[in-house]
């Protein structure tokens, strides 16, 4: 079946903006590329689910928002998670543009670069063009290409040859007006030898009318770099959520995702490890909590080039009520990568007779010389372990929660921010209704 | 007030096999009764039966403590009423860790603003683990996870001492211990001994005995108590095993299922 897409913008209109926004020529022209392929393009093929029939064509238009001029005036919705950054290095984005910038000045006298992408295309133009839609292409499918037409607002961080960076920097994403595009591309490039975090949060308001998240993130880690990147997306049932994120590792190099899938609303993500370069390590740890009626469909991926390298995904997910998951995990090993070793577990929990869950562990491997394994669960909370606890005098209703938390905190653990994973406790506390 | 744990004509199925059939019993603070007997003949069963696991469903009889009627108890009630039962088998919890499911069990005994301070619970935690020799690295461990059978029943223990309840069930707390082991055990229950603390030890050995005196002793064959007596029936069932009662009684087969 082919699904016509419906274009949230014209040509003319697309080349407009840019031109208002006073892109350089080669994005306008990327643009207006993107916005073609995204009316011939089909939608992204995805396991055991038809996004077909998702609400995923609630772009609005491009809608100018007010600077913020301190964190005194951000919106109610995300004044927790911003407190305490008066000093920090950190962005907010607003519906369609980047509202607050602030890049701590001991990371910019070391030549970090932390602004919005808008701003980095004219400012760092050489080391944007190099990079941007590498990683994501437009050419994947029409949800690719419209985010290479539409992506605003966003996010370019730089940071030098051995320059290590050890407080994480910041950026939170907020939708809260549903007639504003809301499509941000974070673009991280960790040049060699350095290392950085990057912490992100997605955020809806009060609204309930719908809104498509598409989003893409392309980072960059080149030989000897270590990027660490954090993001837990919280939107409303009003939101569906796409996000391709991706990462280029090179020689030596190691990415880390840390990705708290909390969304109320419909998700398809994508996290994917090209592991190019020899030497190269990936770690992907997600944790999920689904609700309501939510559709769900996650993907990690590592894919090996260079020898030597590694990799590990682990998913949880627990899902309650209506919920339905499908949690793919895809470790490919190219000819040639010998030596590496590909590692992933998927595991899903179901609280309710309702929720469903669905966990596909794939490997593909072409190359003799190398290790992979999988392991995949899918189950409902214990009966033995509930009475366990009981018999000690703890309630179901905690009994249960320790069990869902105890399923959870293997991974929670072992993130290694300590903020973070209080912040995330908190989300799932919420997720799960406690 | 002083504790009364009484079972009267208790029947208990599972799922449609009745294994308990019709037990009394009756135990005052600052007693300990034994129950013994051969496998098979319900004494497990009887544990969980009071402790209500889902699976058994008691078809006739009452159990009470201190007058209040525990069948009608849910599991996490009955806890808190002050029943305790050291499983034969406890569960595995991954992620759960020891200390934070210590207190929550302790917490859940007390009022929201009234928990357990944290220093306090650690002070505690840590003596009653020295007390029973366990390594202080446990309590960080997930709960009974890669625990051997020893390190799994000393560590009902420590929760029976942090617990601190009225009725202790002690399931077969001795099999699979070494005789250190079941020292420390043993000294582990017997420090806990108090007037107003009654102990149920089911075993099939008299072995746990020597070193925690019972003053009552229960034969259990065939889903009934068939005998009881002083500590002496016991060191006599010690020496001579169950065959003697079986003819004293005309049992063939002591097993459940099997009538006299």
């Amino acid at each position: 079946m082919t699904t016509q897409t419906i274009l949230p913008v014209n040509a003319e209109g697309l080349r407009q903006l840019s031109e208002q926004r006073q892109e350089p020529t080669w994005l306008t022209e990327n643009r207006l590329k993107a916005l073609e392929l995204a009316a011939s393009l089909e939608l992204p093929k995805l396991e055991k689910m038809r996004i077909e029939r998702w609400d995923i064509q609630n772009y609005g238009s491009s809608k100018e928002s007010a600077q913020l001029a301190s964190l005194a005036e951000v919106p109610a919705s995300i004044q927790e998670l911003v407190k305490d950054q008066e000093s920090g290095s950190l962005m907010i984005q607003r519906n369609s543009g980047v509202v607050y910038t602030k890049l701590a000045p001991e990371l910019a006298e070391k030549g970090v670069i932390f602004t919005d992408l808008q701003t980095a295309v004219k400012e760092h133009e050489e080391l944007v063009k190099a990079h941007l839609h590498t990683a994501v292409q437009a050419d994947e499918h029409s949800v690719s290409a419209l985010h290479a037409a539409l992506w605003n607002g966003g996010i370019f961080l730089y940071v030098p040859k051995n320059v290590e960076v050890s407080v994480p920097l910041q950026a939170v994403f907020l939708t809260d007006d549903e007639e504003a595009t809301f499509a941000p591309h974070i673009l991280i490039i960790a040049d060699t030898n350095s290392s950085v975090t990057y912490v992100d949060n997605y955020v809806s308001g009060d609204s309930t009318k719908a809104v498509t998240h598409n989003g893409a993130v392309e980072i960059f880690a080149k030989s000897g770099a270590k990027v660490r990147y954090a993001t837990i997306h919280q939107m409303g049932t009003n939101v569906t959520d796409l996000s391709y994120r991706r990462a280029i590792i090179d020689n030596d190099a190691s990415m880390e995702w840390i990705v708290g899938e909390m969304n109320s609303g419909d998700t398809m993500s994508d996290t994917y490890s090209i592991l190019k370069g020899n030497g190269s390590t990936s770690d992907s740890k997600i944790i999920a909590v689904g609700s309501g009626s939510q559709k769900l469909n996650y993907t990690t991926r590592a894919n090996h080039f260079g020898k030597s390298s590694e990799s590990q995904m682990i998913t949880r997910a627990v899902m309650r009520e209506e919920a339905t998951a499908i949690i793919n995990g895809i470790t490919k090993i190219e000819k040639g990568a010998t030596k590496s070793d590909g590692q992933q577990t998927e595991k899903v929990l179901m609280l309710s007779p309702k929720a469903r869950g669905d966990a596909n562990p794939i490997l593909l491997i072409d190359e003799d010389d190398v290790k992979a394994g999988h392991a995949a669960s899918v189950g409902q909370v214990n009966q033995e372990q509930i009475y366990y606890l009981m018999s000690r005098g703890i309630s179901r209703e905690v009994a249960e929660s320790l069990i869902i938390y105890g399923f959870l905190a293997p991974v929670v653990s072992q993130i290694p921010l300590e903020s973070l994973q209080k912040q995330l406790q908190a989300v799932i506390e919420g997720k799960l209704g406690q | 007030m002083a504790t009364h744990f009484t079972i009267e004509g208790l029947k208990a199925e599972i799922e449609g096999k009745e294994i308990l059939k019709g037990i009394n019993l009756e135990m005052k603070g600052g007693e300990i009764h034994a129950i013994m007997g051969p496998n098979g003949t319900g004494k497990s069963t009887l544990a969980s039966a009071l402790m209500g696991h889902p699976k058994y469903e008691v078809t006739d009889g009452s159990v009470t403590l201190n007058g209040e009627d525990v069948l009608d108890m849910a599991v996490d009630e009955r806890a808190r009423a002050g029943l305790f039962l050291a499983m034969q088998y406890p569960s595995e919890i991954t992620g759960v860790t020891n200390s934070d499911f210590l207190r929550s069990a302790i917490n859940a005994r007390r009022e929201e603003g009234q928990e357990i301070s944290l220093i306090r619970f650690i002070r505690q935690l840590e003596a009653k683990m020295k007390e029973l020799d366990m390594n202080p690295e446990f309590a960080h461990r997930y709960l009974n996870e890669g625990f051997s059978g020893g390190e799994k029943k000393r560590n009902e223990i420590l929760q029976m001492m942090m617990i601190e309840p009225s009725i202790v069930v002690l399931d077969e707390i001795d099999s699979g211990l070494d005789i250190d082991a079941l020292k420390i055990v043993a000294s582990g229950v017997n420090a806990m001994r108090s007037e107003d603390r009654g102990f149920l030890i089911i075993t099939h050995y008299q072995r746990l005995l020597n070193y925690v005196k019972p003053d009552f002793v229960h034969v259990m064959m065939q889903g009934r108590i068939v005998k009881s007596g002083g500590p002496e029936l016991a060191e006599r069932l010690e020496a001579e095993g169950y065959d003697w009662v079986k003819e004293e009684l005309g049992i063939e087969d002591e097993t459940v299922g099997q009538e006299a």
